[in-house]
């Protein structure tokens, strides 16, 4: 083999392999014959060939096109449905020599994320969007596009679309070409190898473009969906070359790339200790945090349940303000659901000496439970070791364990002792400070006073504090480990 | 069959191709988009339940047409041939 040498071989800015699963590493998760792995190709291939790979940013929001970071050896963020654009912008912005790519399905660009594309267009925001139309939502299975055409059916359009109902087929390069901003649009069509060649020379100007400071730079590429249109990669193709291209011309619809020089980057954002003069404070006012994080690793994660009115996201509140006064890294989650006006809600609170990664308590080790439902749900879920408070005198049968620590008590008796039921949370709080010691006093009574407006309920409050701690002195209820 | 191969044809072939079975998807478009009809589909399966592409063994030109074709990023390497001359067996 020696008498022959590599012509095309996989692109450099492919991962060798992709660690998406165990199995299959070899294999992207697109259908035989999707056009997202074409387009993805000359996507690495003009990579490659500009020698951006350690500078280049590739934005995937959702749809089919949402695993770029499983092939593509560069920047990678994944971004929410249809806010490529933006979340572009901002990459672009923070790092203006970085060469910045949203790439976005049709569903994705020209239904949800309408918005975004419009305003970065009009923005003309430097970043490169390659743009896979494939006239139909793809990986949910077929709804209708923007896109899609006239008369055809999807899963939303059992009879065919209707202009009446969903109106016309959106053309996306022709609208972004009434605005002033864009420098360069062009629509290619990948129906055969000489369109796949042309995309292969558009993507690489659309990153070129952005290589060179220009301005906002989009590719339409029509693209086939076996899958969903139901057709074997032949036909795809061939509908691209006899439907899709009639609706959707292929061509140049903007090119100022001769005519506009470089656009100034972004000014790089004004440092911290700018700010105070920025926004008219007071000189001396001083940003910089000192780290007063405690040194004995801790990590909370609180469960606050109870009916709507009871305090429960309040008692929450208090809890993060006072873990933030601790010093440490906090989060505060309401989970209303549908019962937001009655019936149960919980709160998801975790104080930790780490970074958090996921607000969402769904193993908790302290459960303040202020009624029944909301015991009888969570209980279970408490980690061994953790701590279970609830509001009344004693525990159903079915909900002791051996394993965890109970204090109960009917806190909101106490807070009717007080003179308000209103602040048995509160009670409730003073209690689990004294079984816990989650935090210190000070920082509690700072975290109430930074929540509590009035005087008159502060004044409640903290008698109710204090109501808890005393009645955590006296219960000698389950069991300590 | 080297030999006969080689007696049938005067110039040796300027390219060659090689399909990695573990990629391939047998969605067929290189097969289409090669005018030599230097690759076809496998009759055998890859472990993936796919009919794969396959080299002919000869007539590739090196136009390198299947590798953009092909939608997957490493299914296809193209070689061509550096030698004008075949090296003498
Ligand atoms: C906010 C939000 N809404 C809806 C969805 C469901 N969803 C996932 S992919 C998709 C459509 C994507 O279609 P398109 O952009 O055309 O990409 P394709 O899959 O065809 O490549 C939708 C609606 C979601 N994930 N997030
Ligand atoms: S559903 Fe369509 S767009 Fe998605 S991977 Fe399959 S062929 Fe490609
Ligand atoms: S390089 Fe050209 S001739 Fe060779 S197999 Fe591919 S398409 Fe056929
Ligand atoms: S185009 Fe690629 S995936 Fe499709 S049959 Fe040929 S080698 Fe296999």
């Amino acid at each position: 083999m020696s008498e022959f040498s590599v012509l095309q071989q996989k692109a450099e800015s492919f991962y060798p392999n992709y660690g998406r699963k165990a199995e299959l590493q070899h294999q992207t998760h697109y259908c035989p014959g999707c056009g997202h792995g074409i387009i993805s190709k000359l996507l690495a291939r003009a990579i490659d060939e500009l020698g951006i790979q350690d500078r280049t940013i590739l934005v995937n929001p959702v749809g089919c096109s949402v695993f770029g970071y499983y092939y593509f050896d560069v920047g990678n963020i994944q971004s929410a449905h249809g806010r490529a654009p933006a979340v572009a912008t901002a990459a672009k912005r923070a790092r203006p020599h970085s060469v910045v790519v949203s790439y976005q399905g049709d569903g994705d660009l020209a239904a949800i994320g309408t918005a975004e594309i419009l305003h970065a267009a009009n923005r003309g925001e430097p970043i490169t969007v390659i743009f896979v139309n494939n006239a139909i939502y793809g990986m949910t299975g077929g709804q209708l596009a923007p896109t899609t055409p006239v008369g055809a059916k999807s899963t939303t359009t059992p009879y065919g679309r209707s202009i009446f109902n969903e109106g016309y087929p959106l053309h996306v390069c022709e609208t972004l070409a009434s605005l002033e901003a864009p420098v360069y649009l062009e629509r290619v069509a990948i129906g055969n190898i000489k369109g796949i060649l042309q995309a292969g020379k558009a993507i690489r100007r659309g990153l070129e473009n952005q290589v060179n400071g220009l301005g906002f730079s989009l590719i339409e590429v029509l693209s086939p969906c076996p899958t969903i249109w139901k057709t074997t990669p032949q036909d795809a193709q061939k509908r691209i070359r006899e439907e899709l291209s009639k609706i959707y011309p292929v061509g140049v619809f903007r090119d100022l790339t001769g005519d506009r020089g470089a656009r100034p980057a972004a000014l790089p954002a004004p440092t911290l200790n700018e700010l105070p003069a920025l926004l008219e404070l007071d000189a001396a006012h001083t940003f910089e945090t000192p780290d007063r994080r405690p040194t004995q690793a801790v990590d909370w994660r609180i469960k606050v349940a109870g009916f709507g009115g009871q305090g429960v996201l309040m008692l929450g509140e208090v809890l993060a303000e006072a873990g933030l006064a601790a010093g440490l890294d906090v989060s505060w989650l309401p989970s209303y659901g549908p019962e937001m006006r009655s019936g149960t809600s919980n709160c998801h609170v975790r104080l930790a000496t780490h970074a958090i990664d996921s607000p969402l308590i769904s193993r908790p080790n302290v459960l303040l439970a202020l009624n029944e439902p909301s015991l009888r749900k969570f209980v279970h879920t408490v980690e061994p070791g953790g701590w279970v408070l609830y509001n009344a005198d004693t525990l159903p049968p079915d909900c002791r364990r051996d394993d965890v620590n109970f204090v109960t008590d009917s806190f909101t008796k106490i807070a009717d002792g007080i003179g308000d039921t209103r602040v048995g949370n509160i009670v409730m709080l003073g209690a689990l400070m004294e079984a816990a010691h989650l935090v210190g006093d000070e920082q509690v009574d700072a975290a109430l006073a930074h929540t509590v407006k009035s005087a008159r309920w502060l004044e409640f409050d903290r008698k109710a504090l204090v109501a808890g701690k005393l009645a955590a002195r006296r219960i000698v209820q389950g069991v300590v480990q | 069959m080297e030999g006969t191969h080689m007696a049938t044809q005067i110039k040796p072939d300027r390219g060659m191709v090689e399909v990695n079975q573990e990629e391939c998807k047998g969605c067929g478009l290189c097969v289409d988009v090669c005018t030599p009809k230097a690759l076809q589909l496998s009759t055998g399966l890859n472990r993936y339940g796919y009919h794969p592409a396959e080299y002919a063994g000869h007539g590739c030109n090196g136009c390198g047409l299947c590798f953009y074709a092909c939608p997957e990023p490493g299914a296809i390497t193209v070689y061509k041939r550096t030698l004008a001359e075949p090296v003498a067996a």
